[in-house]
């Protein structure tokens, strides 16, 4: 039997070309777009004195006082929830199609472009495609944990959606220990890999988990270290504490602020690149060695659970670099009282904070996909590291360079003057502009060099 | 071999140690070849190449079918570098008989040769580069690769498996305006491999992967009886084609590029990676003098239609791809040979793979395969 989607089917996207392109379009920015909406609409009423105030309001009804009143706030948060996951799985599955693009583009072939407008569809087609197939469990496999796996992958993967704050005031919710929370639960992720490793009864998933487990444990603490330079900076622990101390020019960033943390941010980016097991430190599934790695044996929807981990995590990993080191979501010259005059005391903000909200989100969209945009990158270029080469470069140099940042941002912090961290700031500001022009001169120069037929570039 | 494994298997094994197997199905064997691996961790005790899950009896078919019909299955056994394989079997009968390839043919031989070393060597290179796990040079080096495939189907029909030496001569001319196209990919090529050794030979991961690792150094090397870039990147400068001439191959002048230690040791992965990178450059130089030099005449000697020689021996010795190519035939007067043996490059690779492997970890252990340019095919025959 020949099962016809519609969307990838040949003979309804002949009839109407236009479908195709249409449901590209409505997957592009129909998707994520609702769910932003969604996100700004709930995310800020989530808190139980609007739901009260609400339910007062409007339908008349004292929910303080009534005995469905856990229910209701469970409700609510199952909406949240109902987000944040959907987010997860349209982010994953977008940036599938935006990294294949890309490295197309950087290995001088087309990449998808079958279907839908771009071959914007394929990952929604990849994505059915793997929910129709079976799911194999291998006869000498550890039935339970083969089958609990991948849930701990995305456990690890979704509960920092939790604190991401995507806006001003579009987060969940704003945990006084934000960062502690985070580092706590991304180690979930571990707990997937070295089961699936485990549980799979296949040497190369063996392999792969327990190099997963030795290389995210490690690179825990590098990674750890190096958040704590900000949270020094800030003085809080909170994600929105964080970035409300920092502000929306580049020179009143956190990386910024200090030469410290400067370092510390390309220390934090490296270590989040280890743990998310992207190249170059893509060891636990390096298909040149280990075959497939910890997912060797999976396949249907499970592995498109991991493979939704892998990607989504992109999202996590650069969020919260924007968020720690980039500024987040502040807004140039939008400033806090901004804010607070926009909301007002009515139960509903007025229109200018809508507006400011929805700015702050393209903010932190825009910072966040620039961030994944050099993952991309950084995948498509590099070679893998070695085994021992991975921890080495974690225990001999990071963990050293990251305890290092934290001291000297400790003694900047007591020592320096408020006027020396804006000086820096001006001053490294300065010298990555800098840097980024001579870059890309030396891009194009080398470009110019190879004589004959170059890359084409109508392959968009 | 299986003895070999069941010893493996039985009485080595500790607690601590497993067996697993590279391949026979493995991304990074490059073909069908299993490498039985005892590792402690990520450490690997031993490693043994168990070969011949592709043996196709290529060496018997030589005795099935006449001389002349025997070419096209040359072409199998190095799919990667199929033009030296005809040329070495074409060399040896034409020696049987006692006939020589017209100067002409001798030139197209070594442009078709050399365009195909290039061909080879991209994706000798960009496998490698892709074992070591770099995604993109692999895809820059077969879309360069793509060109050098174009330009040989323009010359003789075939993207591939070529068929196109003939005995005592080629199949075909080289067609009208080919030389120039040759010529402009050329000019290409030479500014293209600055390039490839920006994107991936001088990467600093790249380097600290493959330097100092699986060392060979050259008295092993000889030991072992590696032939080719592996011999070459020992720092051994011995290159059939200088050292044994044949073919137009005297005729011009080229470098023979040998490892030099230049990120590590002498004889590491790193040094046989750049000589095949050095060596695409002299065959661009060859390919060019020879367009320069080409003669007019015949591209065919006169050989008899049913090639029936003497009976004897003989040998053809071409510096193939991945090392010397050796063809021995016997003749017992009849059409067909009464024995032929090929000897290639890749199956002397094999041997020094369990030398190599004591003590280095499992991803030093598809750098060594990768370096060492291992075609399942050839090692099988």
């Amino acid at each position: 039997m020949r099962i016809t989607l519609g969307l990838d089917s040949t003979s309804l996207t002949r009839r109407y070309p236009r479908l195709a392109v249409l449901a590209s379009l409505f997957m592009a920015f129909g998707a994520p777009m609702g769910l932003y909406i969604a996100a700004l609409a709930i995310f800020p009423l989530n808190t139980p004195e609007r739901i009260d105030a609400m339910s007062q309001r409007w339908l008349g009804y004292d929910l303080a006082g009534s005995p469905y009143r856990d229910l209701v706030y469970v409700v609510f948060l199952l909406l949240v929830a109902f987000i944040a996951v959907n987010f997860a799985a349209v982010f994953g599955g977008v940036s599938t199609w935006v990294e294949r693009r890309i490295a197309g583009r950087m290995q001088s072939r087309i990449g998808p472009n079958r279907t839908g407008a771009a071959g914007f569809l394929a990952w929604v087609a990849d994505a059915v495609k793997m929910i129709l197939k079976e799911d194999t469990i291998p006869g000498s496999a550890d039935n339970l944990l083969f089958r609990a796996a991948p849930y701990f992958s995305m456990v690890g993967l979704l509960l920092p959606f939790v604190v991401l704050p995507f806006g001003e005031s579009v987060v969940v919710t704003d945990m006084n220990v934000g960062v502690f929370y985070v580092t706590a639960v991304t180690a979930f992720v571990v707990v997937g890999i070295l089961v699936s490793g485990w549980a799979s009864n296949s040497k190369w998933a063996l392999f792969g988990g327990i190099r997963g487990a030795a290389q995210v444990l490690s690179y825990e603490i590098p990674a750890g270290l190096s958040l704590m330079v900000p949270v020094l900076m800030a003085g809080t622990l909170s994600m929105q504490g964080i970035v409300r101390a920092q502000g929306g020019l580049p020179w009143e960033w956190f990386v910024f602020r200090n030469p410290a943390a400067f370092i510390a941010f390309f220390i934090s980016l490296t270590s989040s690149l280890a743990e998310g097991n992207r190249t170059p430190f893509d060891l636990p599934e390096a298909e040149s060695e280990l075959v497939a790695g910890y997912h060797a044996e999976y396949s249907g929807f499970r592995l498109a659970i991991f493979l939704m981990v892998e990607w989504a995590n992109m999202w996590i990993m650069a969020g919260l670099a924007v968020t720690l080191f980039l500024g987040g979501w502040q807004v140039p010259f939008v400033t806090d009282d901004m804010y607070k005059a926009a909301l007002g005391t009515g139960l509903v903000p007025s229109g200018i904070w809508f507006v400011y909200q929805v700015l702050s989100m393209a903010v932190f969209t825009v910072k966040t996909w620039a961030l994944v945009f050099l993952f991309i990158w950084l995948r498509w270029t590099l070679p893998r590291v070695r085994v021992d080469q991975m921890m080495s470069l974690c225990w001999k140099y990071l963990v050293p360079g990251a305890f290092l940042c934290f001291i000297v941002t400790l003694l900047w912090l007591l020592l320096v003057p408020p006027i020396g961290s804006t000086i820096s700031g001006v001053a490294l500001t300065v010298l990555t502009v800098v840097l980024l022009i001579k870059f890309l001169i030396a891009t194009g120069r080398n470009i110019g060099r190879v004589k004959g037929d170059r890359v084409d570039l109508g392959n968009w | 071999m299986n003895l070999e494994r069941q010893v493996l298997r039985r009485t080595e094994t500790t607690d601590e140690e497993i067996v697993v197997n590279f391949g026979p199905q493995h991304p990074s064997t490059h073909g069908v070849i299993d490498f039985v691996t005892q590792t402690n961790g990520e450490v690997i005790r031993r490693s043994v190449p168990d070969v011949g899950y592709l043996h196709r009896g290529l060496e018997k078919i030589g005795e099935m079918v006449p001389y002349a019909g025997y070419m096209p299955f040359t072409d199998r056994i190095d799919y990667l570098a199929a033009m030296f394989a005809n040329e070495g079997y074409a060399l040896a009968v034409e020696r049987l008989l006692g006939v020589e390839a017209p100067p002409r043919a001798k030139y197209i031989r070594a442009i078709a040769g050399e365009l195909c070393r290039i061909s080879n060597h991209f994706i000798s290179v960009g496998t490698m580069a892709q074992d070591i796990g770099a995604a993109t040079p692999l895809t820059h080096a077969l879309r360069e690769r793509e060109s050098i495939n174009d330009l040989l189907e323009e010359l003789c029909g075939a993207r591939l498996t070529f068929n196109f030496d003939r005995i005592g001569g080629v199949a075909f001319d080289i067609p009208p305006g080919w030389s120039d196209k040759v010529l402009r990919f050329l000019d290409h090529l030479d500014s293209y491999i600055q390039e490839w050794d920006r994107l991936i030979t001088f990467n600093k991961i790249f380097v600290k992967r493959l330097a100092n690792v699986g060392v060979i150094t050259r008295e092993k090397a000889i030991d072992y009886g590696l032939a080719g870039p592996n011999l070459r990147g020992s720092g051994v400068k011995f290159d059939i084609r200088r050292d044994m001439p044949y073919g137009a191959y005297p005729d011009f002048e080229f470098e023979i590029p040998v490892g030099t230690g230049r990120v590590g040791a002498v004889g590491d992965c790193w040094d046989r990676f750049y000589v095949r990178v050095l060596e695409m450059v002299e065959s661009s130089k060859i390919v060019r003098q020879a367009i320069a030099k080409l003669p007019e005449g015949d591209i065919q000697a006169k050989v008899p239609r049913k090639v029936k020689p003497e009976a004897g021996e003989a040998v053809g010795r071409v510096e193939s791809a991945r090392g010397e190519m050796l063809y021995y035939v016997v003749s017992d007067g009849s059409e067909k040979a009464y024995r032929v043996r090929v000897r290639t490059g890749s199956f002397m690779a094999m041997a020094i793979v369990e030398e190599l492997s004591h003590g280095i970890m499992v991803a030093d252990l598809i750098a060594v395969i990768a370096s060492l340019d291992v075609v399942a095919p050839e090692v099988d025959r």
